[in-house]
């Protein structure tokens, strides 16, 4: 990339001075060191046409395959997003949306169908997506106790302070405690493929594997370790205000239910921008024959308990693929190609200015 | 025994003085009383308790005060109280943004790496303390009754102390008694002034006629003196006997505390002063501190970072306001109420916000710069100091740094203010011509000797410097020209003596004597003068031994012998001989001083001769009167001269005893004279003394011996002569002369000797109407000494008159009474003097050569190259000063010379006025032409440069491009520097090449550089020697004093401290450059990086509601300064080189880069500020649209981010490095690597701790995403383009020398500039580009 020169040696003569007759002098002479003089082997990178030009056009060379490659597989993903806030009044869950707040009782159920028109051939995985939600507030992010939620007794009993005010109810700690936990999202969503038959075949959804391996074995645990009966771990304390059920009844599955649900803990790792989607259900695929999801018609069954219309937000749920690089996002590709495009261009640039310039620099120097 | 840190001492002085103020009879005047009167009393009986100690304590801390007093004085420093409140900010739960013990982390790491450091050195001062408490010193026991050993420590006030030759003072110690004969004592102050001549201190009078050894028992006086102060000439007092006879104590009888006994076999003294109260420790004042240019120019934009915090601070605020207003009464989930549940209303939460913004941006404030800068600096220090080039073999001294903090000043100096004695010249004086009674005598034969020297000298110097111009060479050869030079060098200074070993043992003594080299000792005199000094002698001894008055004489031979007499006795020069074997004193004593009677034979073999010979030489070689009826030293009834005798017995074999009996040869030999002569050693205060005392040994008048009341001097013929020594009138600088009052021994007269400038003599001359004879001779004389001046000789009028006894009675009267005063001591005195100085007989003048130091011109050359403005303040006379002004280069012979002397105000101002005039139509009419010939000739360019370049700032003005030169002389400067004339002056003065200021006093030097500093807004460098330049070197930004000859009174008052003027053009072309260039670098660097992470966080802030969350993980946030990014930096800002060396000083108009803050400028500082910006924005976004709507979760995120911060910030860094050394790479990789281990091992650590980011195992999935490589690779890439490519876009178009970038901008403008010329309307849109990048370029 750069000429260099490497322009210092060690020197390291060192000269004593010493009085034959009589003893050493002690000389305050300097020691004749390269560090000491300022002489270290260093290379000055010598920037000319000739070594910089190259850089330029080597890093767009190199970006502009990696922008291109990126873009491609970022293509190849497939990606289906349904919105189902229900703010027209044509959504099918608009009366929903309506008349709905976290103290309702009655569960409110919209069916949105949908046309896949490209069969999705490896893992399907459903997100549901929220808007203008901003998990990320200072406030809100700090508002849970991780000791509570690894599963220590104490701090279930008496959670910590950064939950108030969402700590205590009726004097009875809560559990999960904070407000994280207390808006965690909880429509439920279920997918059904609609044969041309007729008939609405559910697709079986994994619930498991969606949340790191780490949080779910090392950062969560339910109290009492591996005591199954998680209603009597969770004895003395309540549920959060906006929740409907205990902590202890979050699911069947005794592995999956309490602090270690998955769907909570996916819940708790805060996004980190005020649009954001968690992954909800993995669709496994089942066989390599078959995709996992084929083209046609299906309906999305949501219960509607989440309420985003007083923030302006919006609920989506969004199938998709993931390569490598994860989901499907060209930006990275589109960037890769600009910065390549650039470099290559401005190194066109340059080597015009140094021809140009270069050459009457050079006159100009011997006319003066 | 340099010392910091005088606060303890000043607590203790103003705790003497408080319970002092008690009793009011003490307030003025300290009492001692020696303590044996008080059996060693303790407590409330002894009347010395109230005076301090001799332990002596600099340190600031004890164990226990150190933590708050530490803390304390480092609160003293806003930033620091700034950080704590931040820290402290964070503990209060409304606002709180962090953990707030780790908010705490970074304020106390700072505090504790500058308490460490305090520590460190107050433990160094605490030992180096305890090492001279516990020195050794012996004190009177009443208890003993003897001499008992103590240490320093335990000495008090009252005590008496004896002191053996060579042992140092351990307090200030008032002299009782001496073994010298004479009742002296020599002392070598060397530690406290740094004058290496021995000064003689007196017994007090009171004890001077005391007969035996003194007996502490039978001491009986009370001292009454001054409270102690600084001043280190001056003591006054009186001791009251127990009869209530007063006797005055005078500064000659006090022994300060650091100097080293010389020469004198025993001593004993009464302690004064004490530990902290002595002189010496009252005048050791801390290192200096000073603010540099950029440290201000920078203060500026700490300020502007604090208002862009509050800029940012309040945006975030208001925006969170409306985020939190555009919700209304619905209350989303993530809102979270405050803790105690209430609902905080927008304009609430708006204002807390705003604190936890505060906290959130601190970095941006730089908590480390301080700290970083002041490391980086101590690292230029030492660099500074370890180079080889500023290192003088012959003096074994090297470049010191006084001031700590103003290294990159050196880079930035516009004016030099030099003083011309002992800076640009050697300060060597030798004596070169004379002129005696009207005739001159050339001393053609010593020129010639003189002109070998210089020969010598030059081939030496093309020796070294052909050595010095191969820097680059193998070990063996830069060795074998090591020991080349090497030789050279001891050839030079004693090519007479031959042989190297000897010669390097002379070299050794040579440093401990001033003014001894053989060039300025060996003169060669005139034959013809010589032949009249014999011829005059002769007749003289004639006469004496015929018994006829001495004013038979010829009046021209009377004036030549006079003339000698003159130049030996009229000075304060010493004579001894150190380092010599006692034996070989004795020695030379014998052979040199041929008995010509039994009575010389039998006075000098007394014993008591025997006793003082041995010791002293300086009263070895004498035949006294005195000492024949000083009955008590020749009874020898004190033991301790039998002691001293026997020691002397076993020293001597017998052998050389019975030599020394045995037939010495009876008259003159020439050369055994010269060889023997050669032994005497002269100590001198200043150089033309000794030069004068060496020109007359060369004929044959030579001073052998100098007492307090008694100066002897050797004649051809005549033999020893002993001048009655009954006054000296010392120098000073406002009457500019000498005198000493003589008892001539031959003719019995009261003589006045008076040597000194010729202005000041010539005045005083008899006036004319007494003789034609008179008058011819002082017009002669006057006529040579304006030859001599403009042969650039420095001169000097001898003059004598003849008192009468009735004058002298009359003079002696008022004198005394001047000498017995107590206030106002010196006016009197000096009135006195002025009495005595009239009417003066002029005898002759001298011409001494002052050479000029090596390599000046070219040093003053290549200065001038580099755009600095050099101005010499001198005391010399003007025809001296212009001479030696042409010999350095600083004028030249095509440039015109403006001279300024006037006498009167309004003559100045018209004179001023003329010259304004003539500058400006001079100018007017030849700038254009001017301009065109500066480009052919040498070094014009650079001159041209100011003038042309709009960009530079605004100080330098067109008309330095005018060849001229100003001259004015000290009155006229009086004049001109008076407030209405001042500006015409200045206007004057800068519009001339250089300015020499004549007859200049110290005061009016440092009005010049306060002028020139305060009125043109330039940095001033100050460059001196010697006393008189002290108040020019404190006055400037940067003072430099030349630890050469003159003691080292300018040196302490120094920021730094050169062996020799030319490694000023090192220092300031090389590390002055160097020093700016790094720190403006690294402080504009720490300036863009903090704004760069910071700006991360606010854009985020849009994302966030404006809650002031963080992506960033506390603890990166907190140690991403701290720890990941600090190392590079200070690697880069302590070694990077933007130039070479050797680059720097072949080109010294790359200085002009620093003297115009080229590196520094305040667009700087905001085009750094906005690609700061940019490459926020850059390293922000990317992982933003990277990221956008996906899963990732807010810490996944932010340590992404911050990883391509710190790569970001590393490659920059990268690209500003422009030396590369292994250190470089070192930090770098080392910072990569502490990021990555810091973060694996943080995430790895705990999964429930650090609430609220709780990052575990973040950094390990991260590592395994291909996404995160992905983005490392493009996010610095594209954030570092445009720089680079500006960067680039100047070195391109520059592919020339590796000199520094924006002077080649600039030229690279200039000829832009005239390229535009050319129509060529693309090629000039084209060049509109370059020329906006290129600008940017320097700017960025």
């Amino acid at each position: 990339m750069m000429a260099s020169s490497y322009n210092a040696k060690d020197e390291d003569g060192h000269i004593t001075v010493s009085g034959p007759g009589g003893g050493t002098l002690r000389s305050k002479k300097p020691e004749n060191t390269a560090f000491k003089q300022q002489r270290l082997p260093a290379w000055q990178p010598i920037l000319t046409a000739g070594t910089v030009l190259p850089a330029f056009f080597i890093i767009g060379l190199l970006f502009i395959p990696i922008g291109i490659g990126l873009f491609v597989t970022s293509n190849n993903i497939k990606e289906f997003e349904v919105d189902y806030t229900g703010v027209d009044m044509s959504s099918p869950c608009f009366n929903c949306s309506q008349n709905f707040s976290w103290n309702s009782t009655k569960p409110c159920t919209c069916t949105i169908p949908f046309y896949l028109d490209q069969p999705y051939e490896s893992n399907v995985y459903v997100y549901y997506g929220l808007s203008n939600f901003y998990q990320n507030h200072r406030r809100y992010v700090k508002s849970r106790d991780d000791s509570q939620l690894n599963g220590d007794v104490n701090s279930l009993m008496s959670p910590s302070k950064e939950c108030e005010p969402y700590a205590f109810h009726e004097n009875k700690p809560i559990a999960p405690c904070g407000a994280i936990a207390n808006s965690m999202f909880n429509d439920t969503l279920e997918l059904f493929y609609n044969d041309p038959n007729g008939t609405r075949i559910p697709i079986p959804l994994n619930t498991t594997g969606i949340a790191w391996w780490t949080d779910k074995h090392v950062k969560f645990g339910n109290p009492g370790g591996n005591n199954p009966n998680l209603t009597a771990a969770f004895q003395g304390t309540t549920k959060p205000v906006n929740w409907r059920r205990p902590v202890y009844e979050l699911d069947a599955d005794p592995g999956n239910n309490g602090f270690i649900n998955e769907d909570f803990i996916v819940w708790m790792r805060t996004a980190a921008l005020p649009t954001f989607r968690k992954l909800y259900r993995i669709i496994n695929k089942k066989s390599s024959m078959v995709p996992t999801l084929p083209r046609g018609n299906y309906t999305l069954e949501v219960v509607y308990n989440y309420p985003v219309r007083s923030f302006e937000g919006r609920k989506r749920v969004i199938l998709s693929t993931i390569s490598w690089m994860g989901g499907k996002n060209p930006f990275l590709g589109i960037a890769y190609i600009t910065v390549g495009s650039v470099c290559f261009f401005l190194g066109v640039v340059l080597l015009i200015i140094h021809h140009k310039c270069g050459n009457r620099n050079n006159s100009a120097d011997i006319s003066n | 025994m340099a010392r910091e840190g005088e606060d303890p001492g000043m607590a203790k002085a103003s705790k003497v003085k408080r319970q002092r103020k008690k009793k009011p009879k003490e307030n003025k005047t300290r009492t001692v009383h020696a303590n044996i009167l008080y059996d060693n009393a303790k407590g409330e009986e002894n009347p010395n308790r109230n005076y301090a100690n001799n332990k002596i304590k600099t340190t600031k801390y004890t164990v226990l005060s150190f933590l708050p007093k530490n803390l304390f004085e480092q609160f003293h420093r806003f930033a620091n109280v700034y950080f704590v409140f931040i820290a402290l900010l964070n503990f209060v739960p409304v606002v709180n943004a962090f953990q707030p013990e780790l908010a705490l982390a970074p304020v106390v790491f700072i505090l504790s790496v500058t308490a460490i450091k305090d520590l460190w050195e107050d433990y160094r001062r605490h030992r180096s303390d305890q090492e001279i408490n516990h020195m050794d010193c012996l004190v009177y026991s009443r208890a003993e009754r003897r001499y008992v050993e103590r240490y320093w420590k335990e000495v008090r006030v009252g005590d008496f102390i004896r002191l053996r030759c060579n042992e140092i003072l351990p307090a200030d110690v008032l002299l009782l008694s001496s073994s010298d004969p004479d009742r002296l004592c020599h002392i070598e102050t060397a530690t406290l002034d740094g004058e290496t001549n021995l000064k003689q201190r007196q017994v007090v009078r009171s004890f001077f006629d005391l007969d035996c050894d003194f007996d502490p028992l039978k001491y009986n006086g009370i001292i009454e003196c001054e409270k102690p102060n600084n001043d280190l000439n001056r003591f006054r007092g009186y001791i009251i006997h127990q009869s209530g006879r007063r006797d005055a104590l005078y500064k000659e009888n006090l022994l300060l505390r650091g100097c080293t006994i010389r020469n004198t076999e025993e001593a004993v003294g009464i302690v004064i002063y004490a530990g902290h109260e002595t002189k010496a420790m009252l005048n050791n004042n801390g290192p200096r501190y000073k603010r540099s240019k950029l440290e201000r120019q920078m203060n500026v934009h700490v300020f502007w970072c604090v208002i862009i915090l509050l800029v940012m601070c309040l945006f975030a605020a208001v925006g969170h306001g409306l985020w939190m207003f555009q919700y209304g009464d619905k209350r989303p989930v993530f809102d979270v109420l405050s803790p105690e549940g209430t609902d905080l209303s927008p304009i609430m939460s708006a204002i807390y916000l705003f604190l936890t913004m505060i906290i959130v941006f601190q970095v941006l404030i730089p908590i480390s710069l301080f700290v970083s800068i002041e490391i980086v600096k101590i690292c230029q220090v030492y660099f500074i100091h370890q180079d080889m080039d500023l290192y003088d073999e012959e003096t074994d001294s090297h470049l010191q740094c006084r001031a700590l903090n103003i290294t990159e000043d050196l880079g930035q100096m516009q004016y030099i203010f030099s003083d011309k004695t002992g800076t640009l010249t050697e300060n060597k004086m030798v004596f070169r011509r004379c002129t005696v009674a009207g005739v001159e005598y050339s001393h053609d034969a010593n020129a010639r000797r003189l002109a070998m020297y210089q020969e010598m000298d030059s081939e030496e110097e093309d020796c070294t410097s052909h050595s010095g111009t191969l820097p680059r060479r193998d070990s063996v050869t830069s060795h074998q020209s090591a020991r080349v030079v090497l030789r050279s060098q001891s050839t030079k200074s004693h090519r007479r003596t031959g042989s190297r070993a000897e010669a390097k043992r002379a070299s050794i003594l040579s440093k401990h004597t001033a003014f001894s080299s053989p060039m300025e000792k060996d003169i060669t005199p005139d034959p013809q003068l010589l032949d009249k000094v014999n011829e005059c002698s002769s007749q003289m001894d004639f006469m004496r031994f015929h018994s006829q008055p001495m004013s038979q004489l010829p009046s021209d031979l009377a004036d030549i012998i006079d003339f000698f007499i003159a130049l030996t006795i009229c000075n304060t020069v010493v004579v001894s001989s150190p380092n010599q074997p006692r034996q070989k004193v004795r020695m030379r004593f014998e052979l040199k001083s041929p008995v010509k009677t039994i009575e010389d034979f039998i006075k000098r073999f007394t014993p008591s001769r025997l006793t003082s010979g041995s010791n002293s030489s300086s009263s070895s070689s004498l035949i006294t009167n005195r000492s024949s009826n000083r009955g008590c030293s020749s009874l020898l009834s004190s033991p301790s001269a039998e002691s001293t005798l026997t020691k002397l017995d076993e020293e001597q074999p017998p052998r050389g005893l019975e030599h020394s009996f045995g037939p010495v040869p009876p008259c003159y030999n020439g050369k055994a004279w010269n060889l023997e002569d050669g032994e005497l050693r002269y100590e001198a205060e200043s150089p033309d003394e000794a030069a004068l005392v060496y020109a007359a040994r060369a004929y044959k008048c030579s001073l052998v011996g100098r007492l307090p009341d008694q100066v002897t001097v050797e004649l051809p013929h005549l033999g020893k002569l002993s001048f009655e020594l009954l006054h000296t009138l010392g120098f000073d600088s406002t009457r500019k002369r000498m005198s000493v009052v003589v008892r001539h021994p031959l003719t019995d007269q009261i003589t006045v000797y008076t040597k000194g400038a010729d202005s000041a003599i010539m005045d005083l001359i008899k006036p004319p109407d007494t003789g034609k004879r008179q008058i011819k001779i002082v017009s002669r004389t006057q006529n040579y000494l304006n030859l001599y001046a403009a042969d650039g000789l420095r001169t000097l009028c001898i003059a004598k008159k003849i008192l009468s006894k009735e004058q002298y009675a009359c003079w002696l009267q008022h004198h005394l009474q001047a000498e017995t005063a107590i206030q106002g001591r010196e006016e009197l005195l000096f009135d006195s003097a002025l009495r005595l100085e009239t009417n003066l007989q002029l005898l002759g003048a001298t011409g001494i050569e002052d050479r000029l130091q090596d390599g000046v011109p070219e040093t003053i050359a290549s200065l001038r190259m580099a755009g600095l403005q050099i101005w010499v303040l001198t005391g010399d006379k003007q025809e001296t000063a212009v001479n030696i002004a042409y010999a350095c280069k600083l004028l030249d012979p095509e440039e015109e010379i403006l001279t300024l002397n006037a006498d009167s105000q309004e003559a100045c101002a018209l004179l001023l006025e003329e010259s304004l005039h003539y500058i400006q139509a001079k100018f007017l009419c030849s700038s254009t032409d001017q301009a065109a010939k500066a480009f052919h000739s040498n070094f014009a360019p650079f001159e041209i440069y100011p003038s042309s370049s709009p960009s530079s700032s605004s100080h330098t003005t067109p008309f330095t491009v005018l060849r001229l030169g100003l001259v004015i002389d000290g009155r006229t400067l009086a004049y001109a520097l008076d407030k209405s004339l001042e500006d015409k002056f200045l206007a004057v003065a800068r519009s001339c090449r250089s300015v020499l200021c004549c007859r200049s006093t110290p005061l009016q030097k440092s009005m010049v550089v306060k002028l020139v500093r305060n009125k043109l807004k330039v940095m001033t460098l100050a460059i001196g020697d010697g006393a008189n330049d002290v108040s020019m070197i404190q006055v400037a930004d940067v003072g430099v004093g030349i630890s050469g000859q003159e003691g080292m009174q300018a040196v302490m008052a120094s920021d730094f401290a050169l062996p020799r003027f030319r490694y000023l053009q090192k220092l300031l072309l090389v590390h002055g450059h160097w020093c700016y260039s790094r720190l403006a670098n690294m402080i504009l660097y720490f300036f863009y990086k903090n704004a760069m992470f910071v700006a991360l966080i606010f854009w985020y802030q849009f994302y966030c509601g404006f809650s002031g969350s963080a992506m960033i993980d506390q603890w990166y946030l907190i140690f991403f300064n701290l720890m990941f990014s600090a190392f590079p930096q200070l690697i880069t800002g302590t070694l990077d080189k933007d130039v070479s060396a050797e680059t720097l000083q072949q080109l010294p108009q790359l200085y002009v880069n620093g003297q115009n803050s080229e590196e520094y400028k305040p667009y700087m500082f905001w085009m750094n500020m906005i690609d700061a910006f940019y490459q926020s924005l850059v390293c922000f976004f990317i992982p933003y649209f990277a990221y956008a709507d996906s899963d990732v979760d807010l810490f996944t995120w932010g340590t992404p981010i911050t990883t391509l911060a710190l790569f970001t910030i590393l490659v920059h860094l990268g690209i500003e490095t422009k030396t590369w050394t292994w250190m470089n790479w070192l930090s770098i990789a080392f910072s990569t690597a502490l990021f990555f281990t810091v973060a694996l091992c943080y995430n790895a650590s705990c999964p429930t701790c650090y609430t609220p980011s709780n990052p575990y195992w973040t950094m390990q999935r991260l590592l395994q995403d291909p996404l995160f490589y992905l983005l490392c690779v493009i996010t610095p890439v594209a954030a570092l383009l445009p720089r680079y490519t500006v960067v680039n876009l100047c070195l391109t178009e520059y592919k020339a020398m590796r000199i520094s970038v924006p002077l080649k901008c600039l030229r690279f403008s200039l000829m832009l500039n005239r390229s535009s010329n050319v129509s060529l309307p693309l090629a000039s849109s084209w060049i509109k580009l370059v020329k906006m990048l290129t600008a940017k370029r320097c700017k960025v």
